[in-house]
């Protein structure tokens, strides 16, 4: 019979929304209790994936029932240690319930055991059936069996760009050499994105499985992971997977006595957006600036000190014990045609449950935002979704029934990306969200190809001549002509979709910059030189909280008595109309504003 | 030479591709990355201090002046962007009286803008000292840093 337990999402999203208060709850209960049978045991566990609802605590009875809280704060935490842990009683009302629509919709392959295991354990991770797709490989399947099975499930790389991942093995497999790599490539930089993130602090081992799987698939006896400095969690849950491999003659020479060896580094990246890309982030654990280079020779031929390498993202990996344990054919069932398996999204922006959500591929994203995200918070209107980060683009309402497949997808302009997922409502200004991408990307980029390097300096100008009203209705050609010559003149990834989001946003949202042009009228009310901020006077209680949030001095005004905003000393910092409890502050922006700046004026 | 960073080069020397783990140590060792190290860390690996400070500056994890007691990140990724970012940079500079990505006078706080720090169901957050504050408005800020404040004169 299991003990009963008390399990903590410590993801680095629950740790922030204040885990580590509630798991210091039940921790000091244990302590308290040393000596005395204290009734459960207590464990870590990796992203349960309702993000929006953390922190997240789940009670699993012996007989297996599990109870689901959310927004576990300390207060919450010694109650339900009170009332349900030690006194017996559940407490309702604090409860996921059992049908909650986030998480009835999804399909959980790769995220199927983060949140479930503790993922600094790797008997919690053996007890599900891990590393038994590594045995069943070593000892009764050849190389090229494994490499067969990959290509029959359908699996696409995951990183975004969708190559068929048993092809990609298939290549290397062939490469002549007595030495060969396997890379994971877990340097997740799109902003918006943390699927990778999430994957590795809540299930490390299947990656390493994955990654040795694809070893023995292609015949290699080393392997990196490059992984991003900025998730120090992920690292260390990795570290210790690492070791505890070691320990379980998982990893290292002659595995489980089958004769394979093979071993793993960690290498940090050290903040280069483009070491994403294949032939960067080589270069990078070589030492060197991440700088990507041309193809052919593909890092199959010749890649990592010139020997044949394969990379993988982090998702891909995870998926490849899966697929193994399951079947190629079965796998292939789920999914798409074209795209076979799921897909893990990281939810967020305006949307009322976010989090990670993992997808049968065909899903419309229609399903994924209003189903499973519940539509908009506040019940704002829906504006657009951007997918794929700085490489990606903005989709409408019109196409929220495309299915989130590689290939529909890339035919609406936008590309599925690695998986971030951000909502947009209508206080959002489409063009600023332009110029928010090309001046990441603009910044990323290394400087090799001239295009790329200048080419988005000079769209960066001209969006934010746009967004500061001194725009031209020309601008909207140069734009277009200079993203055409950037995607055909780039070596890699970075340059050639850099001008996606720009692109997409003219295609979709042409009017916003018509209006910022021509009207020199922000309709989200964002671009600061297009907005004026203006207290409403008969609303204004008078409070002082607005002057005293300025940091200019521009709101005057005697207490009690409606406030006043001097414009030529507002920097439109915000800060006022945060700081406001009464709305009695207004944003106003074209022709409006002229209107009533003349109307409060003239009180 | 401080010994700790002797050991350092040790450790490392001989080890293909060593030049970036060497820079990450040696900037958790200082801080930040002193001349003086990199023309070592050049010595040592072979290359010109030419070729180690090309690399360097390349990557933005690295710096070459030392940092503040305390280090405030505003996130500027894509969540974090459409929910205020903006908003909290302002409310930074406003309190510190210092430009978003500088060091303040007195050397306690430095602030700077990250890309994405990966917690976009919490946006808009910062990552004050490695711990993440999330769903921050401009006076939740305000407060956090207030707080560092006082403790910091209580000491």
């Amino acid at each position: 019979m299991a003990a009963r337990k008390v399990i903590v999402g410590l993801g680095s999203c629950g740790i922030a929304a204040g885990a580590r208060d509630a798991y210091s709850v039940f921790e000091e209960s244990l302590k308290a209790k040393a000596g005395v049978s204290p009734g459960f045991l207590l464990e870590p566990t990796g992203c349960i994936g309702a993000c929006h609802r953390e922190p997240l605590v789940e009670v699993r009875e012996d007989d297996g029932t599990t109870y689901l809280y959310s927004e576990v704060d300390k207060k919450r935490a010694k109650e339900i240690l009170e009332k349900h842990v030690l006194g017996g009683e559940v407490i309702e009302d604090w409860l996921l319930p059992d049908d909650y629509p986030y998480f009835s919709k999804q399909k959980k392959i790769v995220l199927a055991h983060s949140g479930l295991i503790d993922p600094e354990s790797i008997d919690d991770y053996i007890e599900i059936g891990g590393y038994e797709a590594l045995k069943h490989v070593l000892f009764e399947m050849e190389p090229e069996a494994v490499i067969e099975e990959i290509r029959i499930s359908g699996l696409r790389g995951r990183g975004g760009a969708g190559f068929p991942t048993g092809l990609k093995w298939g290549f290397a497999r062939k490469s002549e050499g007595d030495k060969k790599y396997i890379v994971c490539n877990a340097d997740e930089g799109d902003p918006g994105a943390f699927m990778d993130r999430s994957v590795l602090e809540g299930d490390p081992h299947a990656v390493i499985e994955g990654m040795l799987i694809a070893a023995y698939a292609i015949g290699s006896d080393e392997g990196y992971i490059y992984v991003r400095a900025e998730y120090p969690l992920a690292i260390k849950r990795l570290e210790i997977a690492i070791d505890q491999a070691h320990r379980h003659n998982l990893l290292g020479s002659d595995i489980m006595g089958s004769g394979f060896s093979f071993d793993i580094h960690i290498k940090e990246g050290a903040g280069a957006f483009v070491c994403g890309e294949e032939t960067a982030l080589m270069a990078s654990i070589e030492g060197k600036r991440g700088m990507p280079r041309l193809r052919p020779p593909f890092p199959a031929e010749s890649g990592l000190w010139g020997k044949p390498t394969n990379i993988n993202n982090v998702e891909t990996l995870a998926n490849v014990p899966a697929i193994i344990r399951m079947g190629g054919s079965k796998y292939a069932r789920i999914g798409t045609e074209k795209s076979k398996g799921t897909k893990v999204f990281a939810l967020a922006g305006k949307i009322k449950r976010g989090g990670m959500v993992e997808v049968p591929m065909g899903m419309t994203l229609r399903e994924v935002i209003f189903d499973i995200g519940g539509g908009i918070k506040e019940d704002k209107k829906f504006k657009a979704v951007q997918l794929g980060g700085p490489s990606g683009g903005c989709l409408p309402e019109s196409l929220l029934d495309t299915p989130v497949d590689y290939d529909s997808l890339v035919a609406t302009g936008a590309i599925m990306g690695s998986g971030g997922m951000v909502v947009m409502d209508e206080t959002t200004c489409m063009v600023d969200v332009a110029k928010f991408f090309l001046s990441f990307t603009q910044s990323e980029s290394c400087g090799k190809c001239t295009f790329c390097r200048i080419g988005t300096k000079r769209m960066l100008e001209i969006l934010e001549r746009i967004t500061e009203g001194r725009g031209r209705m020309e601008d909207i050609d140069e734009l277009e002509e200079l993203a055409a010559k950037i995607k055909v003149t780039s070596l890699c990834g970075l340059g050639q979709t850099a001008p996606n989001p720009v692109l997409t946003t003219l295609k979709y949202f042409r009017e916003e910059y018509i209006e910022h042009i021509v009207n020199k009228r922000c309709p989200a009310k964002k671009c600061k030189a297009l907005i004026r901020y203006r207290v409403i006077a008969d609303a204004c209680t008078g409070c002082t909280l607005c002057a005293k949030a300025c940091p200019t001095g521009a709101v005057t005004g005697k207490r009690k008595e409606p406030h006043f905003i001097n414009q030529d000393a507002c920097i439109k910092c915000g800060l006022c109309f945060e700081a406001c409890r009464f709305d009695a502050i207004e944003i106003t922006t074209g022709k409006e504003e002229v209107a009533s700046t003349s109307l409060s004026k003239g009180r | 030479m401080d010994e700790r960073f002797k050991e350092l080069l040790e450790k490392w020397r001989g080890t293909s591709g060593s030049v970036i783990p060497l820079l990450q140590k040696t900037q958790a060792l200082y801080s930040y990355l002193p001349r003086d190290a990199m023309s070592e860390i050049a010595r040592a690996t072979g290359k010109s201090p030419a070729e180690i400070y090309g690399v360097a500056t390349f990557y933005s994890q690295f710096r070459f002046e030392p940092m503040g007691k305390h280090v405030v990140k505003v996130c500027h990724g894509t969540a974090c962007h459409v929910s205020g970012a903006e908003l909290l940079d302002e409310t930074l500079q406003s309190e510190l009286k210092t430009e978003v990505g500088r060091t303040t006078g007195d050397g306690m706080f430095t602030t700077e803008r990250v890309a994405c720090l990966g917690c976009c169901s919490l946006a808009p957050v910062v990552m004050i000292d490695n711990e993440v504050y999330g769903k921050l408005t401009g006076e939740k800020l305000k407060k956090i840093i207030r707080k560092i404040e006082k403790t910091e004169k209580e000491e």
